[in-house]
């Protein structure tokens, strides 16, 4: 038999045939690696997950025409430029003043499935307009006009012509366009949306007899401010006639609470790695303490103290990388918890940190190993043996 | 030349003469036994011979090379190369199986031989037990595994300590056979114990008292002869 399949015959032996002893500290190390291994992957994963729960404030880029409107095919090659894990939404709208009840109402058209993304805060009292003929009108408008989900209304619209003349030269008054809209929504936001209504792109199409351009451009990008601040630029400067910029308030904000929460996430990893290792090493030193007696035998028969250093080095390292590997994985369902809790969203697999947090594991149980092992190697055989 | 000599040994805590100026000769192949009250200072002779630990003072010549002052690493060598240990406790590797237990004092020397120490457990009459824990044998057994490990090297000088202090007598009688054939196949056997009944067996026996040699006797009908014991 080859001196390297004793050596691992000892040392399996030792950790399988020693169990209770093993089991607390393999416990210490999984726990300890479970927690590394989860706090990293949150650490990793906080601004992804608090990115989404930001853009729930709404959008955080605005783009604004360097002319008068911005042009579908404009949005479009904006929507390239941007990666589509970030893209939350993009919402372009176009604003009009209709009249209701010969009253002006400022109307807006957009697709009102991204509006739902860059404004997820909105209370919709009903239903969003799906189909054409819809409407969705702010509180303010609805209590003005006396509107409820489900009532009729009519929006008239002046065109900008107000009369031209035939060919016979007489001059002719050209009407106003009207629809008439189902209310499906009354839109409650807080804000100055309450005094707009909400109509589908074709609608206002229709109701101005105009092919839509935009006046405005809402932009709900996830992304840490320099990577928000590096888009924006790139539109601007790729984008012919548009210009970008960041709704500063949230995006600052986002990245002070951003970072302080990552500051707090790093300091408890940090002091939970110094827990672990000191809990290693406080089990380690048990385990040493209580076999002096097999150390001293071990010296007895001849063992030197490169053996005896070799023998617990390699069970603190096999402790180390299977206390890892579960801890590893344990930390995956921690952090997955901890997500759906704290973030209601779930996190995926990090394949890298499983190596990752096994290597780190063994670096912590060896180093924390040292100072019993060193405590092995003075271990007086005569006085140990003799039961002193 | 005598395998083992002591010249002027002694053992000095504080104002302790645990070991005081003893001069000894151990010829090869001899057996020996030490006798004396407790405190007389058996054990540390036992530990200075078994290079366990070291001597204040005097020259201490195993097959000729003073060990007495030589330093932690050299003594290592010594008891791996040239020392079989024999405990009163036994000291066997709770984890480990009896043949395990054995090949552990191999793989320090050499090489683990797994069909060596079998053969060496089959000598001592344990060879059904070799795949048994310490706790699933008896104090004789563990003994005999104990035996079994400090001779599978072949060391030049076998010594026990106690040997059958944990012993009942059946168990005794077993393991002071298990001496007389090795000493039969020619090992050199030195036996520290308290009982009388153990030490007589030996060709010679010196008594230690206040860490001196007090008197020394042979053993007049030593005879070496084996006894027909059944050591299954």
């Amino acid at each position: 038999m080859k001196k390297r399949k004793m050596y691992i015959r000892m040392i399996t032996a030792s950790l399988l045939r020693r169990r209770s002893r093993m089991i607390i500290a393999l416990l210490a190390i999984s726990i300890g690696a479970m927690i590394l291994s989860g706090l990293v992957t949150i650490y990793i994963d906080v601004p992804r997950q608090m990115g989404i729960q930001f853009r729930s404030y709404g959008a955080n880029m605005i783009l604004t025409s360097d002319g008068d409107t911005i042009s579908g095919s404009q949005v479009e090659a904006v929507k390239k430029l941007i990666p589509e894990d970030k893209l939350v939404g993009i919402a372009a709208y176009r604003y009009e003043t209709v009249r209701v009840n010969d009253r002006p109402v400022m109307a807006a058209a957009a697709d009102l499935d991204e509006v739902k993304k860059t404004s997820p805060f909105w209370l919709v009292d009903g239903e969003w307009p799906a189909a054409e003929g819809e409407i969705m009108v702010g509180k303010n408008v609805a209590d003005l006009y006396n509107l409820k989900v489900g009532k009729r209304m009519t929006c008239t619209f002046a065109p900008e012509v107000q009369a031209q003349t035939e060919d016979d030269g007489t001059e002719e008054i050209v009407p106003d366009n009207w629809m008439d809209f189902t209310v499906t929504g009354i839109l409650d936001t807080g804000g100055k949306e309450e005094d707009y209504v909400y109509m589908l792109i074709p609608d206002m199409e229709e109701l101005t007899s105009q092919p839509t351009e935009y006046d405005v451009c809402e932009l709900s990008v996830s992304g840490s401010s320099s990577e928000l601040r590096k888009i924006s630029d790139e539109i601007t400067d790729s984008v012919d006639g548009i210009s970008a910029r960041l709704v500063k308030r949230v995006t600052e904000s986002e990245d002070t609470v951003l970072s302080k929460l990552q500051s707090l996430v790093l300091l408890v990893t940090i002091v939970v790695l110094a827990l672990t290792m000191i809990c290693v090493a406080t089990t380690m030193t048990a385990v040493v303490a209580e076999r002096r007696k097999e150390i001293g035998l071990r010296k007895a028969l001849g063992a030197s103290n490169g053996s005896i250093i070799s023998e617990f080095m390699g069970e603190g390292i096999a402790l180390g990388a299977f206390g890892g590997l579960v801890g590893a994985l344990l930390g995956f369902l921690f952090a997955q918890a901890v997500s759906r809790n704290v973030f209601n969203s779930s996190i995926t697999l990090m394949p890298w940190l499983i190596p990752l947090t096994i290597i780190a594991s063994v670096v912590v149980t060896g180093a924390a190993c040292l100072i019993p092992i060193r405590s092995a190697t003075q271990v007086d055989p005569a006085l140990v043996l003799k039961g002193e | 030349m005598s395998l083992l000599e002591l010249k002027n040994v002694s053992k000095i805590y504080g104002s302790l003469h645990a070991l005081d100026h003893v001069s000894l000769k151990v010829e090869k192949g001899e057996w020996l036994a030490i006798m004396g009250p407790s405190g007389s200072g058996k054990s540390t002779m036992m530990n200075i011979i078994g290079a366990l630990d070291k001597a204040t003072e005097g020259e201490i010549l195993l097959d000729g090379v003073d060990i007495a002052r030589k330093n932690d690493r050299a003594l290592t060598d010594i008891r791996r190369d040239k020392i079989g240990l024999i405990f009163q406790q036994f000291h066997l590797v709770s984890y480990l199986t009896a043949v395990e237990n054995v090949m552990l004092a191999q793989y320090y020397h050499s090489m683990p031989d797994e069909k060596e120490a079998l053969e060496a457990l089959e000598r001592v009459g344990l060879a059904d037990r070799a795949k048994h824990y310490p706790s699933q044998l008896s104090g004789g057994e563990q003994q005999r595994v104990c035996v079994a490990r400090a001779l599978i090297n072949y060391p030049e000088i076998i010594l026990a300590d106690e040997p059958t202090g944990n012993l009942d007598e059946a168990n005794e009688e077993i393991v002071v056979e298990l001496f007389r054939r090795l000493h039969m196949e020619g090992t050199t056997l030195v036996v520290v114990t308290h009982n009388p009944e153990v030490a007589e067996v030996a060709q010679r026996t010196i008594v230690l008292r206040n860490g001196r040699v007090d008197h020394e006797t042979i053993n007049e009908n030593f005879t070496g002869k084996i006894k027909h014991i059944t050591l299954q």
